[in-house]
């Protein structure tokens, strides 16, 4: 017997159109499950930042649903927007406050007493390593901490579907890695998370399905190993131990010499890389290292937004 | 959410707001003091012995709860107006909004902090004033109630400005020109009776008329107008403001685009 699972978020034929008649979302649906890790993504003003400012309240919808684990979002906002934590793009909290004054209050927001507020919040303060902060000016922190600081506060109330909106712009690598980690472990503690980001590497690292959104529609929306798998054609870069003054001999494959001391492959999906490797082999090139160009997300999706442009230049 | 919740976050809101106007007292407490503490030096002590009795009392006690009424209606004001469009500009009022709060509960919690530093420096301008003049208390409902519906008024004044401000420079507009010139024609430094006929009638259009007269009748036993018609008034503008409010939480476009 199979379990009817309620989605985490389940939107329906959902339109935006701004005051200037300005089409931001022009009936989307998009479905993501409980425990799901989903990614959202879409160039600039393909609707994302909408979509999610109409999940979470900020952003007035002009049609459609929006059900957060089966609650509708206009008729039982109070339990809908319990199980939302919203991590927006921009420093959205109160510089003056201090990080432990920021999570109670926003505790309290959502009803919880001052005593269990103050012990989410050392939690979550430790969690993410800002306990030392508390008591510091938000506006000392630095921007890593500051982001560090909006999940935290996402998360005080418990959230069981966070949404993270360009959670890691701006943060360098090593940060990143490690907020990356501690996604992937609330997400495997159960919480559904719905993340946007232009880093096509984190979504590819993290998500299981992916929604991308362009002039305000959903052009494509499946799992995340489907998609790649999609992917016809690779462009691989080789790094060789001696110089090499030529490209050398690729047999079937296309190429191009980089430098002296490595070279780029085409290889279609259908091809085996062993034949490449023979050939190489044979001429006695030493491969010490290999990797993609591009992210194999960002190849699809510049070639799907590409897709949808020409669609929508096609209509006009 | 339930009544409790609803409940802890009401209080969240009100201690948010106090806590922020008492953490930047020098900006929020202590200038009302300075400028009344002055008021009474100069009204009172230097000039008011010069002008003589008004309405059977000294110039001083005459002006004290003018005053106080004053004080309070621009304090609380100047909470809200300030607080909310801070959070507006910050940002910060989305952890708010993006909240299960009820918007009837965003707006009493900051109406009720308007109310807090609106009552405070009432308090404080009170205090103040038993250093220069001995202080009556005729009807001391009249005087609480009227003093905290004004505050109440005046809180949701400030909130529908800050709502529509866009910059810092629209927060300061209406208290300039117009809280600061009905405030000071609204009868507290003059009984209107001393005004000729036409420009007593006019000022009986000024809503800061009643509140003063209501206040003083309270505090001094006289009054301009009758203080049942300055209680209806006050509720009436309490209530039309409340609906404006709620209705500019649900639509505005400078909260939810």
């Amino acid at each position: 017997m199979t379990r009817m699972t309620v989605p985490a978020l389940s939107i329906r034929n959902l339109t935006k159109q701004y005051d200037n008649g300005f089409s931001a979302l022009k009936g989307i649906d998009i479905d993501v499950a409980e425990g799901d890790f989903f990614a959202l993504l879409g160039p600039n003003g393909a609707g994302k930042s909408t979509t999610i400012g109409i999940i979470c309240s900020l952003v007035r919808k002009t049609g459609g649903t929006v059900k957060i684990f089966g609650r509708d979002i206009d008729t039982e906002f109070s339990q809908a927007k319990k199980d939302i934590g919203v991590v927006p793009q921009e420093f959205n909290f109160n510089m003056f406050e201090k990080p432990l004054d920021i999570l109670v209050t926003q505790a309290g927001y959502y009803g919880l007493p001052r005593a269990l507020a103050a012990q989410r919040a050392e939690k979550y303060l430790r969690v993410l390593d800002l306990w030392d902060k508390r008591n510091v000016p938000s506006r000392m922190l630095s921007g890593g901490m500051k982001r560090r600081l909006m999940i935290a506060r996402a998360l005080v109330h418990e959230p069981r579907l966070l949404i993270l909106d360009e959670p890691t712009a701006g943060v360098d690598i090593e940060l990143r890695r490690s907020m990356w980690d501690f996604l992937r472990d609330i997400n495997a503690r159960g919480t559904t998370i719905i993340l946007t980001t232009h880093y096509l590497e984190e979504a590819e690292s993290l998500c299981r399905n992916i929604a991308i959104i362009d002039h305000g529609e959903i052009i494509q929306n499946t799992g995340m190993k489907l998609l790649l798998k999609s992917l016809q054609r690779e462009v691989f870069i080789f790094d060789t131990r001696g110089t090499i003054a030529a490209l050398p001999d690729l047999g079937p494959f296309a190429g191009r010499l980089i430098d002296e001391h490595s070279f780029e492959v085409e290889v279609e999906k259908s091809e085996s890389l062993n034949s490449l490797f023979t050939h190489l082999t044979a001429q006695g090139v030493e491969i010490v290292s290999m990797r993609n160009r591009a992210n194999r997300l960002e190849e699809l999706f510049v070639s799907l937004v590409a897709s949808s442009a020409g669609r929508e230049e096609g209509r006009a | 959410m339930s009544s409790y919740e609803k409940w802890v976050a009401f209080v969240t809101i009100l201690t948010r707001e106090v806590r922020r106007f008492v953490r930047i007292w020098p900006q929020t407490l202590l200038p009302p003091a300075i400028t009344i503490t002055l008021y009474f030096i100069i009204f009172g002590t230097l000039i008011g012995p010069r002008i003589g009795a008004m309405s059977g009392f000294t110039y001083i006690e005459f002006v004290a709860p003018g005053l106080i009424m004053m004080s309070v209606i621009t304090n609380s004001y100047g909470n809200v107006v300030s607080s909310f469009y801070g959070a507006k500009w910050g940002k910060s009022v989305e952890e708010l909004l993006v909240s299960p709060v009820p918007n009837y509960i965003i707006l009493t919690g900051f109406v009720m902090g308007g109310v807090a530093r609106g009552l405070s420096v009432g308090l404080i301008v009170t205090l103040l004033s038993l250093f220069f003049t001995r202080l009556q208390l005729e009807h001391v409902v009249i005087t609480c109630t009227v003093v905290f519906l004004t505050s109440v008024l005046f809180s949701l004044a400030g909130f529908i400005n800050a709502v529509f401000a866009k910059s810092f420079d629209d927060i300061s507009i209406v208290p300039t020109f117009v809280l600061t010139p009905l405030t000071y024609l609204g009868g507290v430094f003059y009984s209107t009776s001393l005004l000729p006929s036409f420009w007593g009638t006019v000022s009986h259009l000024n809503p800061i008329l009643y509140m003063v007269n209501a206040f003083r009748y309270g505090m001094l036993g006289i009054s301009d107008i009758d203080t049942g018609i300055a209680l209806l008034i006050i509720v009436g503008f309490i209530l039309a403001l409340w609906v404006f409010s709620m209705h500019l939480l649900r639509t505005s476009k400078g909260l939810r685009s």
